[in-house]
């Protein structure tokens, strides 16, 4: 007895249609993504800002004097302009002039003795602001590379389809053959009782037959002793008891 | 031979002294064009001094300065009358 023939494969039947055309088609009304896409990184803050001398003057100014003038160069130039402006009073010397000596004094001392730790301060913040980002980042990338490692395993898992439907195939070929059998056995059965009753039924009407043909010879012979045949069976019984008793009574 | 660049594009520390004034007057002085260079001016000053990971005290002081001088020029004509000598 063979199986049940396989369903002829549907996957490449199915593949071998052509895709819809829905299939890579994004519904826009204009072109998206047409420039050149830069793939450089972008570049991180700079460590330093530009450098800057006495808290007012670049440093660019100093560099820029120095071909022509020297080291002293731009200190001269700054005694000159201020040696010029006090004398022609351009600049005028009062009240305010106290009050901006003052004011810088203490803004200065305030500066050289707490610029440190209020420098030490903001750079512990921004280093935790960046912790936290970076931590996030690499969260992520740990979670994309679990991710990775996840969908590896699971396709590693789908190769091994091919054993998991020959199971199911030797599970439903033996589903079938039980199936097949059970119902051989109910028919063998069926048929047996069948030829059964036949059998005790043949067997039943040959016994009631005999019995039948018994009886009525037992009866017809009964009917046929007459009374004169019963009287002398009977008297040559009595004889034949009689003479056994005194062959008996010799016996003894 | 290089290509001769145009004199409205040279950067102004390009410019020859004596071109100096064709140099100023082909300057884009639209509204437009005096709020992009105030835009620009103030990317280079953030991006250089304030926008960075350890930024000084020049940075901000610098502008600071700029603010003093520029009120003491806008109040100089009052504070010529408390000059000490008359003539210099």
């Amino acid at each position: 007895r063979a199986l049940c023939p396989l369903v002829p494969s549907a996957p490449a039947a199915l593949r071998a249609l052509p895709p819809p055309v829905a299939v890579g088609v994004l519904h826009t009304t204009r072109p998206l993504h047409t420039a050149q896409q830069s793939l450089a990184p972008v570049s991180p803050l700079p460590e330093k800002g530009g450098e800057v001398r006495h808290g007012l003057i670049p440093e660019e100014f100093f560099q820029f004097l120095y071909p022509k003038t020297g080291v002293t160069g731009p200190y001269m130039l700054g005694t000159g302009l201020l040696l010029y402006l006090l004398s022609k009073e351009i600049y005028v010397v009062n009240h305010e002039t106290a009050a901006a000596a003052c004011i810088l004094t203490v803004i200065v001392y305030a500066i050289k003795k707490f610029g440190p730790d209020v420098a030490a301060f903001a750079d512990k913040l921004n280093e935790e602001k960046v912790a936290t980002a970076v931590a996030m980042k690499n969260e992520a990338i740990q979670a994309l590379q679990t991710a990775i490692e996840e969908e590896k395993k699971e396709q590693w898992r789908a190769e091994g389809r091919s054993y998991l439907f020959d199971a199911r195939r030797n599970n439903i070929a033996m589903l079938l053959e039980t199936n097949y059998r059970e119902r051989l056995l109910m028919v063998y059965n069926e048929v047996k009782k069948r030829l059964d009753y036949q059998v005790a039924m043949q067997n039943l009407k040959r016994q009631k037959e005999q019995d039948h043909m018994i009886q009525w010879v037992e009866k017809s012979v009964v009917q046929s002793i007459t009374p004169q045949q019963q009287k002398e069976s009977i008297a040559k019984c009595i004889l034949d008891l009689k003479a056994l008793s005194r062959s008996a009574h010799a016996a003894v | 031979l290089p290509a001769a660049v145009l004199l409205k594009d040279m950067k102004l520390m390009d410019v020859k002294l004596g071109q100096l004034g064709s140099w100023l007057a082909m300057r884009d002085f639209t509204p437009g064009g005096i709020l992009g260079a105030i835009r620009r001016g103030h990317e280079r000053y953030y991006n250089k001094y304030i926008n960075v990971r350890k930024g000084g005290l020049g940075g901000f002081s610098m502008v600071l300065a700029g603010y003093v001088i520029l009120s003491y020029m806008w109040s100089y004509s009052h504070v010529k009358h408390d000059r000490r000598r008359k003539y210099h």
